[in-house]
């Protein structure tokens, strides 16, 4: 924030962005700017617009009305590749590479150099002292398969990078990365605009706007709230109330509840994961009624592999799952169900719903072949629409009708969906991986209050989440897992704790040290 | 710089009207499924008759023709449901596996399983020479639906055990089915040395209309058969397996997302035998009225290609079991009076034209195209 007015150059204007799509104004009159050498935030909630203006800059779209500066000469880019010829580039919350090829070969698809032969040996070096530049450690003969998606993210933004952008798009990018995984990309951030580049970071976490940018710029239904904020002058809940409009209560109530009996109690259970790799050492805990317990942990951890082995869709190798005094270890998935374990997977459209089915379908997938949507071989329509019609209402669920595929509604929507649908099935013992991953401030709140709604009924629930703000506020208790183990088990909050044991440090040792 | 602008923004003509094309954000309108159908078809009619008339021929008299030879007199009308019965139940044997992203393309070979089963019972003998009708029509159904599920189970059973892919293994299985028929047909049954058996005795043919002649004379000369009522049957049954029952709820669901299915404690492995079961048995009954309805004896050349045909007209009929009676009409009319124009060519060409279009049409179901008026400046 040197120079205020003068002295600073603006690499990016755009003025009065107006672009439409079917039944939403997706930019209403959009100004934004962009200086040389700024990480420029771009915050709204699901659907605000952010990555329809950036889509527009990128090439990707047209504006219906409104224009654009690069370097101070008027654009109107009709292609990608246009925009990238003026510097801009772009990476997408869905990388753009080909799996079966390496990092190289993917960094120079497209380009007209080299022509036919590929002289990969050469290129590799150059993209090597790229990657060196940048900060953006990347094995360039890798394939793209085997490397993990914060390692295909730097292939991204090398392959934007080599073709000369200068400024930089970047679309939700911690979206998919693991915490340790987003520290890294902010440091390559830094380097970035140490050098002179310019970076878009689109997002709609507070946190990391809060973080990692320079300026602030905030969107809310396709309209700029606040427009290039210093990020130093803001706080976090004025930034939450310009992107809902409304006061947000990060706190939610939480009611007290005294535990019941035991629901869940697992002992020393042991899974592999998809690779063939032990995924589980030897877990055990226990989740009692009207009890929220956090699992925390950096992803990978062995979370996925625990959430599916209580579900019954992992096989378990070792050890016990009980619940309500049943054995299910082992036992078919719908077993579970029929005892009353429910799950709120963490991949809502590849694991919680059936994309092309109607709203009706995917509600009914736990209860399909039971009273009263069931009727012998038989299931009866209208009791299915009437049924999916009552959720639809007491979960507001926003949809036209019930027999819209689930594909069109948006991630809030859709984790309504699946939450009418556990919740409704009175479940005992409930897990919910991440379940307000990717949502909007709004829908966040929904959810947690609903997840509170069912402890205070008396449903034991397991909270596996990344989010360790929303594991402290939701949690009665908190268990640490680290490569498949449980570190140990914490009831006052303690933020310091928990990152240790995150990392890999034993309770024991903690208390030992402490004890010193 | 005002006067070379001006110039070119100058009033320029322009077409009052601009072609938009969008993705659809809402579900498409139920009439718009079948409306594709129907262009579908009118778009081939369309690209066969320039075919025809760029080959010298005359399109218009073609197609009434063909309408002509296939629906003009209750005779033809016949020999068309004919040509359709074993169209309806391959059809209807790919919707349900088509239902669950099943790609069984093993209709012929299950045809032809169906047809072997069904020869068994007169040529081995299952049942004696002069057992009763109705015994036949019994037993050879169900050696027929035995065998052609047989040849559904292998392939679903590599599938669900061993990963096959069941596009590779169903379309080879092809292969072995006919020449395993073949191995009886020049060798164990032959007829005194002819690539045939011998004809089968008139008491386990399938009972024909002309059958009913002597009570109603109308009916002289008609060779549909009992396979009709088979289809229809089955038809009707299927609808309502695929749209009423938990079953076919649970088929969806595997369908549309296995690992959804899987976590809504549905066994995907047990779903892709039981319906690669279902789909050969109906592949196999569709043989089985073909050489009990119309061949009478078990030779080489029973089929058109009707297994491969099956897939046209399932994804024509939008994978609906009702709409599979419709297209199969259709298609048995084309492949009827079809050869009155041409033994192969043009019926053929339109035949693969209407899939191609029926492909092309889901652009139509994903995107919407508007004109809108172009708005001034």
């Amino acid at each position: 924030m040197v120079n205020e007015k003068k002295g600073v150059e603006l690499v990016v204007e755009m003025r009065s962005i107006t672009k439409r799509f079917p039944g939403v104004l997706a930019n209403d009159k959009v100004d934004f700017d962009l200086r040389k050498g700024e990480v420029h935030a771009l915050l709204g909630e699901n659907g605000a617009g952010k990555s329809t203006l950036m889509n527009i800059l990128a090439g990707l779209y047209r504006a219906e009305s409104g224009t654009m500066r690069v370097h101070g000469k008027p654009v109107d880019f009709a292609s990608p590749r246009e925009a990238i010829e003026s510097g801009i580039g772009m990476v997408h919350q869905h990388f753009m590479l080909v799996p079966s090829q390496s990092v190289t070969e993917n960094i120079l698809l497209g380009l007209d150099e080299p022509r036919f032969r590929m002289r990969l040996s050469e290129y590799n070096h150059q993209i090597a002292d790229l990657a060196e530049k940048y900060g953006l450690h990347v094995d360039p003969q890798a394939k793209i398969w085997q490397l993990s998606v914060g390692e295909q993210q730097r292939v991204e933004i090398l392959k934007s990078l080599y073709r000369g952008a200068d400024v930089l798009i970047m679309d939700e990018p911690t979206a998919v990365l693991a915490p340790a995984e987003i520290n890294e990309l902010f440091n390559t951030l830094r380097s970035m605009t140490e050098q002179g580049k310019s970076i878009v970071f689109i997002s709609h976490k507070l946190h990391e706007v809060m973080e990692i940018s320079d300026r602030v710029t905030v969107l809310q239904k396709g309209r700029v709230t606040s427009s290039g904020l210093n990020t130093s002058d803001v706080s976090r809940a004025d930034l939450a109330n310009l992107m809902v409009g409304r006061k947000v209560i990060f706190r939610v109530e939480k009611k007290e509840v005294e535990p019941g009996d035991v629901v869940l109690d697992v002992q020393n259970l042991e899974a592999f994961n998809d690779k063939g790799i032990q995924a589980l050492n030897g877990v055990s805990l226990d989740v009692r009624e009207g009890e929220i317990v956090g699992l925390a942990g950096v992803a990978g951890n062995g979370q996925n592999e625990l959430a599916e082995a209580l579900a019954g869709l992992r096989e378990v190798t070792k050890g016990k799952i009980v619940v309500n005094q049943k054995d299910v270890t082992n036992k078919p998935v719908k077993l579970g169900i029929r005892h009353g374990i429910s799950l709120i997977p963490a991949d809502r459209t590849a694991v919680g719903t059936a994309p092309n089915l109607s709203v009706t379908d995917n509600v009914i997938m736990k209860n399909y072949d039971r009273e009263p949507i069931a009727r012998g071989w038989q299931i009866l329509s209208a009791e299915a629409n009437k049924y999916a019609t009552d959720l639809k209402e007491a979960y507001a669920i926003m949809v036209p009708t019930i027999d819209t595929s689930v594909r069109l509604l948006s991630g809030g929507n859709l984790q309504k969906v699946i939450l009418a649908r556990e919740i409704s099935s009175e479940p005992k013992f409930m897990i919910a991986v991440q379940p307000t991953r990717g949502l909007d401030v709004g829908a966040i709140e929904g959810v947690q209050k609903l997840l509170l709604s069912q402890r205070e009924t008396g449903a034991a629930i397991l909270l596996i989440s990344e989010e360790l703000e929303e594991l402290l506020t939701l949690s009665d208790r908190i268990y640490v897992i680290y490569e498949g183990e449980i570190m140990g088990e914490v009831i006052d909050g303690d933020i310091e704790k928990i990152g240790q044991m995150m990392t890999g440090t034993q309770q024991e040792d903690l208390e030992k040290q402490g004890a010193n | 710089m005002s006067d070379i602008n001006t110039r070119e923004s100058a009033p320029k003509w322009k077409f009052p009207y601009q072609i938009k094309i969008e993705n659809r954000v809402e579900n498409p309108p139920k009439w718009l499924s079948p409306v594709l159908s129907i262009a579908a078809v009118i778009v081939a009619l369309i690209i066969g008759a320039f075919v025809i008339w760029a080959g010298g021929g005359d399109p218009w008299g073609v197609y009434t023709h063909i309408a002509k030879y296939s629906f003009g007199s209750v005779g033809v009308l016949s020999d068309t449901m004919v040509k359709a019965i074993p169209l309806m139940l391959v059809g209807l044997a790919c919707s349900i596996a088509f239902r669950m992203k099943l790609w069984n393309i093993g209709a012929e070979g299950q045809f032809f399983l169906g047809a072997f089963g069904a020869s068994m019972v007169v040529l081995l003998p299952v049942l004696p020479v002069d057992a009763p009708k109705w015994q036949f029509i019994i037993v050879t159904a169900m050696f027929g639906m035995f065998f052609g599920a047989l040849w559904g189970f292998i392939p679903g059973f590599l599938k669900a055990k061993y990963k096959v892919n069941e596009i590779i293994s169903t379309l080879m299985l092809n292969y072995i089915a006919i020449e395993w028929n073949n191995y009886f047909i020049y060798g164990v049954w032959s007829d005194r040395g002819f690539q045939m058996s011998p004809m089968f005795q008139r008491n386990a043919w399938l009972p024909r209309l002309s059958d009913l002649a002597k009570q109603w004379p109308v009916f002289g000369g008609l060779t549909t058969h009992l396979g009709l009522v088979f289809a229809v049957v089955a038809a009707v049954i299927l609808w309502f397996v695929l749209n009423k029952s938990r079953w076919g709820y649970e088929i969806r669901l595997i369908g549309d997302n296995p690992r959804a299915a899987e976590y809504a404690g549905i066994s995907i492995k047990k779903n892709i035998v039981l319906v690669m079961i279902v789909s050969g048995a109906l592949a196999g009954l569709a043989g089985m009225s073909e050489i009990m309805g119309v061949v009478h004896r078990l030779q080489g050349a029973i089929s058109p290609g009707y297994g491969y045909t099956g897939i046209i007209i399932a994804w024509l009929a939008k994978l609906n079991p009702l709409a599979v009676i419709l297209a199969s009409v259709l298609f048995g009319a084309l492949i009827l009076a079809g050869r009155e124009v041409q033994p192969t060519g043009i019926p053929t060409l339109i035949q693969g034209v209407i899939m191609v279009a029926l492909i092309a049409s889901d652009y139509f179901f994903r995107n919407r195209v508007r004109i809108i008026r172009q708005v001034e400046d």
